[in-house]
């Protein structure tokens, strides 16, 4: 009976859970819609996420492309295809791999931290001492951040996709004979708009998720260090979590409004 | 008689089955300075909190100046609140931000002082916790007198009205403690503010108070003078200042 009351209890909370997040998210777009505008903090939040981000996104996004075309040209010679890698590489990236897994680093390096931080002032009552200094923390604190990471990173989407396709290239040259001009001409010549802008759009949807979940976890941390560690942890875990579902309902979406030739 | 600043009516405040404040009434005369006695858990801090809108309690009143802290609206209580001043028990200083940004926030945001009226304040309220060179330093870079001693120029940088202080000196030796309180007296009298605080500390609130009450479970025990405190015959008053170290301030 017990355990059926804490399976209950779970439950209950989960849902609970899913309803705060929701009236996080519709107080963000009253506040957002509504000044004063933190422009300075804004601006401040995208230099951060952005310089502390490149170099990891940037390895991971460069490392897909070369290991991708690495992996693929056996397969594809078995099929006589291999002149089609760089169509099949550079299609993966843009539509695919490129968005999702600079959204998941991106994920684990600023939700993270974003819940740290505002996990850290919550425990800490940096954030109440805003809210009695008769400053909106919320509009400071979250509002800023969810616009920087929305911003950033399909900024970031774009520059790793250029850098795995680089890495395509290299892989390449490893396994078959080609020259970057042909490499890159057969890239443009099949990758389309309606390839690029659902691959570079969703990204407004991961970053939004990636810095709404940090805001919401750590503006909500529980009492003390574990309440901050925790803030962090499921930081990462629920906003990687709703990339992939959101980028499932997304991609039926692309293939509904661009259906393939 | 001066009038009184905070009148408190009937307040309530539980949560879940645990009753934390439990019909406390409670009268603030403008410029007096009162402390509030407790053990740990009997709504010291909520009591405190409640009176700037960072808690809502179940039932009763909270007029500040005039103004109903339960029924006023967000905006209305941000416009009241631009003339209180809350010291958190660890400072609350913001970490991203120096010292000098720490002091110059709540200006920049809440008053139209032009760059060089805020660095002027700036100036002023560090210079009144002595720490005018500490300006440029980081939160992490201050010990916890220090800390103290920034939250409290952050304090009064807006020169409000009220102040109030929860637990000024938790965590510090006997000779930080009193020289904050005596900090904390001077700048009383200096910028004659109204104060409430929090404590645990005989030294502290010998120094600072003009009036003491002890909150037993949710409940005002008693009140008067720290002599009245500290003479009383009730067991518990017995038991609560009988286990500090007297310690008088050397005014």
């Amino acid at each position: 009976m017990s355990s059926k009351n804490t399976y209950l209890t779970r439950i209950a909370s989960y849902f609970n859970e899913i309803g705060a997040l929701g009236s996080f998210v519709a107080r963000f777009f009253k506040r957002f819609l509504f000044p004063p505008y933190e422009l300075r903090e804004v601006k401040k939040h995208l230099e951060e996420l952005g310089v502390k981000t490149l170099p990891i996104v940037g390895t991971a996004g460069f490392i897909t492309g070369l290991v991708l075309t690495l992996q693929s040209y056996p397969i594809m010679t078995k099929f006589g295809a291999e002149g089609f890698l760089p169509y099949m590489v550079s299609l993966s990236i843009i539509r695919e791999l490129g968005p999702v897994i600079t959204a998941l680093i991106f994920a684990g390096r600023v939700s993270s931290g974003i819940g740290a931080e505002l996990g850290s002032m919550r425990v800490t009552e940096q954030i109440d001492a805003m809210e009695v200094s008769a400053v909106d923390p919320f509009n400071f604190l979250v509002v800023t951040r969810v616009i920087a990471t929305t911003i950033m990173l399909p900024i970031l989407v774009v520059y790793v996709d250029f850098l795995a396709i680089l890495g395509g290239f290299l892989g390449s040259i490893l396994v078959m004979d080609t020259t970057w001009t042909l490499y890159i001409n057969q890239v443009i010549d099949v990758v389309k708009f309606s390839d690029i802008i659902p691959g570079i759009g969703k990204n407004f949807f991961f970053g939004f998720i990636v810095g709404i979940v940090g805001s919401f976890k750590g503006y909500y941390a529980d009492k003390g260090t574990e309440g901050v560690g925790k803030a962090s942890t499921t930081s990462v875990v629920v906003s990687s979590l709703l990339i992939i579902i959101v980028d499932m309902i997304l991609v039926k979406v692309t293939l509904l409004l661009w259906p393939p030739a | 008689m001066a009038p009184s600043l905070i009148s408190i009516t009937d307040l309530y405040k539980s949560f879940g089955d645990q009753k934390v404040l439990d019909g406390i009434s409670l009268h603030v005369e403008e410029g007096e300075n009162l402390v509030i006695f407790g053990r740990s858990g009997t709504g010291k801090s909520v009591l405190l909190k409640c009176m700037v809108g960072l808690m809502k309690p179940d039932k009763g009143t909270i007029v500040i100046d005039g103004k109903d802290v339960v029924s006023l609206s967000l905006k209305e209580l941000n416009v009241l609140r631009k003339s209180i001043s809350f010291l958190f028990q660890g400072a609350a200083l913001y970490d991203s931000m120096s010292v000098k940004e720490n002091l110059a926030f709540t200006l920049s945001k809440n008053s139209k002082f032009t760059k060089g009226e805020i660095i002027k304040k700036i100036d002023w309220a560090l210079d009144s916790v002595s720490l005018l060179d500490s300006k440029e330093k980081m939160p992490s870079e201050l010990s916890g007198g220090m800390r103290k001693r920034i939250g409290l120029a952050r304090a009064i940088i807006t020169q409000p009205k009220l102040i109030l202080y929860d637990e000024p000196t938790t965590g510090l030796d006997p000779i930080t403690t009193k020289e904050i309180s005596k900090l904390i007296r001077d700048l009383q009298q200096q910028l004659h503010t109204t104060s409430v605080s929090v404590t645990h500390d005989l030294i502290c609130a010998q120094i600072i108070s003009d009036r003491n009450i002890v909150l037993k479970k949710g409940k005002i025990a008693v009140e008067g003078s720290i002599e009245d405190l500290m003479n009383a015959q009730d067991p518990f008053l017995k038991n609560f200042f009988g286990s500090e170290i007297i310690e008088h301030g050397d005014d």
